[in-house]
């Protein structure tokens, strides 16, 4: 499944790298530690967190995720944004709650199969 | 892929504290090295959490820091040490969930207590030393799988 199989779904709005959308996603990781995204996250997956500062950008990237999904419609800073487009890391926000957001990938994941 | 080092390979960065926009730019770089010399992936998984994590300490905790990597055929050695507070409780520290960090360095998702646990477990060998007032050093070794 790709990125952009869940804008609809998630109403996401992209805010950086929109050729990242079409990256085939592996999984979804659920957190707002980043100690605990560096631990547990797998390369290939989308993370959805509440954190929006400079730092996410460097954690996906050294964990090789598809992407991050900013939930409660929280405002990018655009330093973050920045940063994001130039590591081509693509970030976006979606105005569900984190419950939500994981909640209907989770489905559409499992009906994949 | 082979592994494509046939003399040993050292460099070092310097890390500076407070400095959260720079963050991950060390270990970053050590990463890039890693994947151009093809190592491999869980290795350089390994290597990228656990200098990431002695990374951010020295940003969140020290003035200053350095990040001295030794590549050789048999694996990468990382050293790092600061010019920070030191950990005045060694055994304390590495329990997983005990953080000294200030509320702000939470607030962004930093300090829960992971890090040195996180760079104890992607390591072979792990050691840190500590001066309180003076501040810390960890080494840690990553072997290269045997063929």
């Amino acid at each position: 499944m790709k990125l952009s199989d869940f804008a609809g779904e998630l109403s996401l709005e992209v805010k950086t790298c929109k050729e990242g959308l079409e990256r085939e996603i592996t999984g979804v990781y659920v957190s707002d530690l980043l100690s605990d995204v560096m631990a547990n996250s797998r390369a290939g997956d989308i993370w959805i967190t509440l954190q929006t500062h400079l730092n996410i950008v460097a954690v996906a990237g050294m964990k090789n995720l598809a992407g991050i999904i900013i939930v409660g419609g929280r405002k990018l800073p655009e330093d973050t944004r920045q940063k994001a487009e130039a590591e081509k890391i693509p970030i976006m926000t979606t105005p569900l709650p984190a419950f939500e957001a994981a909640g209907r990938m989770y489905r559409k994941l499992k009906e994949q199969g | 892929m082979p592994i494509n080092i046939d003399k040993e390979i050292e460099g070092s960065f310097q890390i500076i504290g407070g400095n959260f926009v720079n963050a991950g730019e060390a270990s970053t770089q050590l990463k890039l090295l890693l994947t151009k010399l093809g190592v491999d992936e869980d290795i350089i998984r390994r290597t990228a959490i656990a200098t990431f994590e002695a990374e951010m300490n020295v940003i969140i905790y020290a003035a200053a820091g350095r990040m001295h990597y030794h590549i050789t055929p048999r694996g990468i050695s990382i050293k790092v040490d600061d010019m920070g507070p030191g950990i005045e409780d060694i055994e304390l520290a590495m329990q997983e969930g005990y953080s000294t960090a200030p509320d702000w360095v939470r607030e962004m998702g930093w300090g829960a207590g992971m890090g040195l646990p996180n760079m104890k477990k992607n390591s072979d060998i792990f050691k840190i030393d500590s001066v309180v007032g003076e501040g810390t050093t960890i080494e840690m070794v990553i072997n290269f799988p045997q063929q």
